[in-house]
């Protein structure tokens, strides 16, 4: 066991886990963080999308030792700091993701969220080939993928206004 | 779910520190760059190091620079985005900006390096599977058995080379910078690759790859890869191709380079076909008829095994689609070829 400092959804925390865990494991079973989904757990699916310093990252490949000193933002994060921002309500994506419609069981929903938020915040306005480069990397088993990039777009939409 | 072995892990500062890491590791230490191709292949247990020695830190491993007289470094822990989204690169070495922005998906692009892709495990059906998945068939000779199920009573493992970018940087003769236990060294990638697919580089896993080298573009440089895989994205390459073209002033071919991968151990230099095109004037019909020539060589040379997902003779058959699409692609300044 060790302990580890990490900066999770704008909170500084120290959590003591196996030196081998992964950043997945460490965020569901020692903080309780579920949102980021165990999937295929080998790099296949991007169910367990977070950020780190912003850029999309898969924490079932990342060691928890190798997230200390970065920014990591899960699915958790992104209500708080859009109402610490002043934001109303759901933070745009999520909220774009709910009237689109772009869910069916919700397991891949938080990776892609999160690929969409990196690239929204990259690009604020990005073609329908660049969201479908973006979440190239997230598997959808259930809606077929278009009303997530219907969502994205309608996001993009929102967050300009 | 999937968990990794038990290991320890050190953070080390400079290539010296690590080198020292890994000496006093006793044979149980294993860089880390990415981790995009050694942590799946640990939670499989086809690699249990009790010592990683992270890389991540080590400030000289990081970066592109260019030379005043246009060659190139770039470090080996470089990320294959930064590789591939590189405004410069992308102009002077189209084949491996391309190569390294089909990789995986993006947030893997993101995690993996350049370094990480040429030292790339080798792959095969048989092998990439879980510690039970591989017990309930019998083992292979790459790992915990003897025999090779994709060529019966086959004494040598033919698991595929499956790195997009190595023949890109094979194609533009790049040169490998090492550090090892007693200093360090320069070698043309081509002098990497053994045929064996159980370890197919010609140094140890406890040598580091510091920075990759490439030589200045000519003038006149073109260049594309061609990456079949069945879906368009996250797939490791069923088949890949690097071309390069160097022309002068009239765009007539000087001198040409053509490499494959994902068919055996090593990566596949197409010598006698870079000979047909050299010498033919891109756009005319010495090069149309040049390609047909390549197209149907590429055919002969290159002979896909069952050793990679996905059915050997669909990618025989694609073999010289993709050589011709790839060669007007590098011809034609456009690219990559990703046909989905």
């Amino acid at each position: 066991m060790r302990v580890f400092h990490l900066q999770v959804n704008g909170d500084t925390v120290e959590v003591a886990a196996p030196e081998h865990w992964t950043l997945l494991e460490v965020l569901r079973y020692k903080l309780g963080l579920t949102g980021s989904k165990q999937g295929c757990d080998k790099g296949d699916c991007g169910a367990c999308t977070v950020l780190l310093d912003g850029t999309p990252t898969l924490a079932c490949l990342c060691l928890a030792a190798s997230a200390e000193g970065k920014a990591i933002t899960t699915i958790e994060g992104l209500l708080p700091a859009h109402r610490a921002q002043g934001g109303k309500g759901a933070d745009p994506l999520q909220d774009a993701f709910d009237r689109s419609g772009a869910l069916q069981c919700g397991f891949c929903q938080p990776g892609m969220i999160l690929s969409a938020k990196a690239l929204l915040n990259q690009n604020p306005n990005p073609s329908l080939q660049e969201i479908r480069q973006a979440l190239a990397g997230n598997l959808c088993r259930c809606t077929g993928y278009t009303q997530i990039f219907e969502a994205i777009q309608a996001a993009a939409k929102e967050m300009q206004n | 779910m999937l968990r990794l072995p038990k290991f320890s892990v050190l953070h080390p500062s400079s290539v010296a520190e690590a080198m020292q890491q890994m000496e006093d590791s006793q044979g149980q230490g294993r860089f880390l760059a990415g981790g995009t191709d050694l942590h799946p292949n640990m939670k499989h247990r086809l690699l249990e190091p009790k010592q990683l020695i992270a890389l991540a830190g080590i400030e000289e491993l990081h970066g592109i620079s260019f030379a005043d007289d246009g060659s190139c470094r770039i470090g080996a822990m470089t990320s294959l985005h930064e590789v591939a989204t590189h405004p410069r690169l992308q102009s002077s070495y189209p084949a491996l900006c391309q190569a390294a922005g089909l990789v995986s998906g993006p947030q893997l692009r993101h995690m993996g390096t350049l370094g990480g892709n040429v030292m790339l495990d080798t792959r095969c059906q048989w092998y990439n599977q879980s510690y039970f998945w591989r017990q309930a068939l019998g083992f292979c000779m790459k790992k915990d058995g003897s025999k090779c199920h994709v060529v019966e009573g086959g004494s040598k493992c033919v698991a595929a080379a499956s790195n997009d970018t190595a023949p890109a940087l094979m194609t533009l003769q790049a040169e490998l910078e090492w550090a090892q236990a007693n200093g360090q060294s320069r070698m043309p990638i081509a002098n990497l690759w053994q045929a064996d697919g159980i370890w197919n580089k010609k140094v140890a896993p406890k040598e580091l790859l510091v920075a990759i080298h490439l030589p200045a573009p000519s003038a006149h440089h073109f260049g594309a890869y061609g990456k079949l895989r069945d879906r368009g994205s996250i797939d490791f390459p069923l088949f890949g191709l690097a071309v390069t073209l160097d022309c002068n002033t009239d765009k007539t071919i000087l001198s040409a380079g053509l490499c494959a991968v994902a068919l055996q151990a090593r990566p596949w230099p197409l010598k006698k076909a870079e000979a047909l095109l050299v010498g033919t004037r891109l756009g005319d019909e010495s090069f149309l008829a040049a390609v047909e020539q390549v197209a149907a060589l590429a055919s002969k040379q290159c002979r896909p095994m069952p050793n990679i997902p996905g059915d050997h003779e669909y990618r025989q058959a694609m073999v010289p689609v993709y050589t011709r699409h790839t060669l007007f692609a590098a011809a034609e300044n456009r690219g990559p070829v990703h046909l989905l």
